[in-house]
């Protein structure tokens, strides 16, 4: 535990991604099995402890600490593992051992729901600061270190000559400790057998387009095709050896979201792997951004919300079918390949993404701007811009250069006033970084959206001592701050979209507002008014 | 309790105003302690050194050098000055009047320090303590410890330079004074902000072993020590390093989200100011039945006093940079 403490530690400061790595690989390198294999399945979110909740930390500090010195505390440092594991009392006489990362996970998958809090606090009092604070990050789940699945996995990549994506195949068919995945990534052993046959293949992924790239690059050399604004996903179906067919959703970054969209993964009734948009689709239409949120981020769904928001697939792109593996064909192949796959399928929420056809960049600049006069229609409002792929190009996962361009519509922007900050999470937590602001409405202001990011570190330190030193109310973790005409911090926010919203006292809802600069040098008074965002919404509901 | 801050009627003078007062009695050197413009100044020898360097032999209208632990009446008030252990010249100032006895803290630690005397502990009625880390989550680790981290991380990338962020007074001096103690006998380079104040605490018989100004120097300055005031780590200036290391010394390093707001790679957690441990163990150790907090987080040590059963209450000044962001001059 000391050693696997004291490597998320350092990995939580590193900003560098090639000295994370390093980390990483130094730690997986000397660090024996099975503690680095389950190390591994901490870093990539596969340990799961059911019992240890945020409740069950608040009941143990509970009865070690003053409640108005931990309410203190935890309003200080923000997160509240961190504050248990910084205040968390030292007991006199406790002299044992801490443990090892193993003895905590296997305690805690035989502990039952009443054992957990005194495995948990006996392992506190042999930590120090950093060990329970590991500890207590671990066993919530909640790392959040900077540290992503993919880093990980390429750590273990680099104990050897195995590149990352050698690693992301076979990984679905694996399970912690990865004794197998190590010896092979060591040179030990062969690969690992998996006969995983719905397997997550990783992405290829596209550079946003640049001003200079259009006279760099021939038209004639590329297709084009509508960017979604939905979520990108894999749907991968095939046979297991008994015949049994296996279907998976999977997410951009390679998490197994098919619980949460039973609806769709029970269609997929075929051997291959598709990349595409997940869309809410009513009637074969596409609904916008917000319509999909209220799938997100959920580990099952009720029978009202799949009826009332049902999914469907954009499909952009074929990567196997029946056995055979696409990715080192040219686009243009996989493209006909996909299109006369579903063709055949024939079913009602899996398309090909439609492509949108153009000769100059003029041409496909147009397009971009105005979807609906382009053949999308009415689908034109959950579409936030085109994407470029060379006809020629195979599927090469990561982001390689050159073959895939994204070119978003351009954001809108207004100029509104700070209303109310609110603590943020994670890195911002001691940080007044959560901002509601508001336009004018008839001599007031009326809050028309928050925005938790856009500013650089400078600028959160100028605002949140700008909220600090102008607070006229607090209400728990939120500060009024000064709005009036002539005083006040005008912030000008971008944002994606903006529709009608009966949940916003303003009747309004931005999609991902973000700070685009801190307007020090405008009076409140100057900010915008309601009409502009309503014209905006009239905009956005034509386009 | 005035505009410009703690104020004594009985002897008609000021301790550490944030306002240009007639009569100041001056614990310590910080910016937020120590002022320009006052009439008549009272501090100890050091801290009027550190003035003077700062703002300018004319930091006030007249000075008087106050003998660590001797009395002297001011009106109807004996006082006198005695070290508080948070940077060279620190005192905490002892007010006597008809029997009754308020010790006013300034900064302090309890921690051992080489570049400072002692904190003495006095005995009091009433106890004005500070409580910049006045919350249970701050506990600061041995400095020794904390350096160690920096040496071990020196040998771990000996291609790097090891920029480390510290307050221009005291801590600054301190690193050094602890690099010095853990055997590192190389140069240590320092920020021109630096170079002033180093050679200030070395003319007080500080001994602080070889330093070199880094002038125009950067990358060539791979795999030693550089010192500089902690603004200038995010700065322009930092760039000549190329891809430095960069560690920040201060108690606020203890939490993360403020570690990482800095900057900071390698945390060190040194602090020159008392500890929460170290807070109420002063407070019970002076005897105080009353205890007044000054600044930094007065509602947690307040409410403590009173679950320890002592009189206790928050004076709100203002004025005293505590927040950990802008404490650039408060040493924190
Ligand atoms: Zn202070
Ligand atoms: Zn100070």
């Amino acid at each position: 535990m000391r050693d696997f403490a004291r490597l998320l530690d350092r990995l939580s400061f590193e900003p560098r991604r090639n000295a994370k790595l390093a980390l990483l690989t130094d730690y997986f390198a000397s660090t024996p099995d099975p503690e680095r294999g389950l190390a591994l399945a901490a870093l990539t979110n596969e340990l799961d402890f059911r019992h240890a909740k945020p409740a069950m930390l608040r009941a143990l500090i509970g009865k070690r600490a003053d409640p108005v010195l931990f309410a203190l505390s935890y309003d200080f440092v923000g997160d509240l593992s961190e504050t248990i594991a910084l205040m968390w009392p030292k007991r006199e006489g406790v002299n044992a051992a801490p443990p090892r990362l193993s003895e905590v996970v296997e305690t805690l998958a035989k502990a039952g729901k009443t054992e957990v809090p005194g495995f948990v606090s006996g392992w506190l009092d042999t930590l120090d600061e950093t060990g329970r604070w590991a500890l207590l990050k671990l066993v919530t789940g909640g790392m959040r270190i900077g540290v992503s699945a993919r880093l990980a996995k390429t750590a273990v990549a680099g104990l050897g000559v195995l590149s990352p994506d050698d690693v992301e195949q076979v990984w679905h068919g694996l399970k912690p400790p990865y004794e197998g995945l190590f010896a092979w990534a060591e040179g030990r052993a062969q690969k690992p057998e998996t006969d995983d046959p719905a397997p997550f293949r990783p992405p290829m992924l596209a550079h946003p387009i640049e001003e200079a790239d259009f006279e760099r690059l021939d038209p004639a050399h590329f297709a084009a095709e509508w960017k979604w604004d939905g979520i990108r996903v894999q749907a991968s179906a095939g046979r297991e050896r008994n015949g049994a067919l296996k279907r998976r959703l999977f997410s951009r970054s390679g998490d197994d979201i098919s619980a949460a969209f039973p609806d769709l993964v029970d269609e997929l009734d075929f051997d291959a792997a598709i990349d595409g948009e997940l869309l809410v689709m009513v009637d074969g239409r596409v609904q916008s951004f917000n319509a999909l949120q209220q799938r997100l981020n959920r580990k099952t769904v009720t029978k009202a919300l799949m009826k009332s928001a049902p999914v469907g697939i954009r499909a952009y792109d074929l990567l196997s079918l029946d056995g055979e593996d696409l990715r080192e064909r040219p686009f243009e192949e996989r493209r006909d390949r996909l299109e006369g796959f579903l063709d055949r399928l024939a079913h009602p929420a899996l398309h090909a993404s439609p492509m949108v056809g153009f000769s100059s960049w003029e041409e496909l600049a147009d397009a971009r701007e105005d979807p609906a006069q382009f053949e999308a229609g009415e689908d034109a409002a959950a579409i936030e811009g085109v994407m470029l792929k060379r006809r020629d190009a195979p599927y090469v996962p990561g982001r390689p250069k050159g073959l895939w361009f994204k070119w978003k519509r351009d954001p809108f922007l207004v100029d509104a006033v700070l209303m109310y900050a609110q603590r943020g999470h994670g890195k911002r937590s001691s940080y007044y970084s959560d901002y509601t602001f508001g336009v004018w409405r008839e001599g007031e202001l009326v809050p028309v959206g928050k925005a938790y990011f856009g500013f650089t570190d400078e600028e959160l330190l100028e605002i949140d001592r700008f909220v600090r030193n102008n607070t006229l109310n607090r209400f728990g973790p939120v500060r009024e701050v000064v709005h009036t005409k002539e005083n006040g911090l005008v912030l000008e926010v971008a944002f994606e979209g903006i529709a009608r919203s009966k949940r916003h006292k303003s009747g309004l809802a931005m999609r991902f507002p973000r700070v685009a600069r801190l307007r020090w040098d405008k009076p409140p008074a100057e900010a915008d008014r309601i009409d502009l965002l309503e014209a905006l919404v009239n905009e956005d509901e034509k386009a | 309790m005035t505009e410009a801050g703690l104020y004594c009627p009985a002897g008609g003078f000021h301790i550490d105003p944030v306002r240009p007062v007639e009569r100041a009695l001056i614990t310590h050197g910080h910016a937020d302690h120590a002022r320009a413009g006052h009439g008549a100044v009272m501090a100890s020898g050091e801290t009027l050194k550190i003035m003077a360097a700062r703002y300018g032999e004319d930091f006030a209208g007249s000075s008087e050098k106050a003998t660590m632990g001797e009395s002297l009446r001011m009106g109807d008030v004996e006082v006198s000055f005695h070290p508080a252990g948070h940077v060279l010249g620190s005192c905490q100032i002892r007010l006597d009047f008809s029997g009754f006895r308020i010790v006013v803290s300034g900064d302090y630690k309890r921690q051992a320090d080489p570049t400072c005397a002692a904190f003495e502990l006095l005995p009091c009625d009433i106890f004005i303590t500070e409580a910049t880390f006045g919350l249970p989550v701050f506990r600061h680790p041995k400095a020794e410890d904390e350096i160690a981290k920096l040496l071990k991380s020196l040998r771990l990338f000996p291609d790097k330079t090891h920029l480390v962020g510290a307050y221009a007074l005291g801590k600054a001096q301190r690193v050094i004074a602890l690099l010095r103690q853990a055997g590192y006998d190389k140069p240590i380079y320092l920020h021109g902000a630096l170079e002033t104040l180093c050679r200030l605490y070395e003319e007080e018989g500080v001994e602080l072993g070889p330093l070199e100004p880094v002038g125009k120097r950067g990358k060539e300055l791979a795999g030693e020590i550089v010192i500089a005031p902690p603004g200038q780590l995010a700065d322009r200036w930092a760039r000549r390093f190329g891809d430095p290391a960069t560690a920040l010394a201060s108690g606020w390093m203890r939490v993360r989200a403020r570690a990482r707001q800095r900057g900071a790679e390698l945390p060190l957690i040194i602090s020159d100011h008392a500890d929460w441990d170290d807070l109420c163990a002063t407070v019970l150790e002076t005897g105080a039945e009353e205890i007044w907090v000054t600044h930094g987080a007065e509602e947690a040590l307040v409410h403590w006093c009173k679950t320890a059963g002592l009189k206790a209450r928050p004076l709100n000044m203002i004025g005293y940079e505590d927040s950990g962001e802008t404490a650039e001059s408060s040493g924190a």
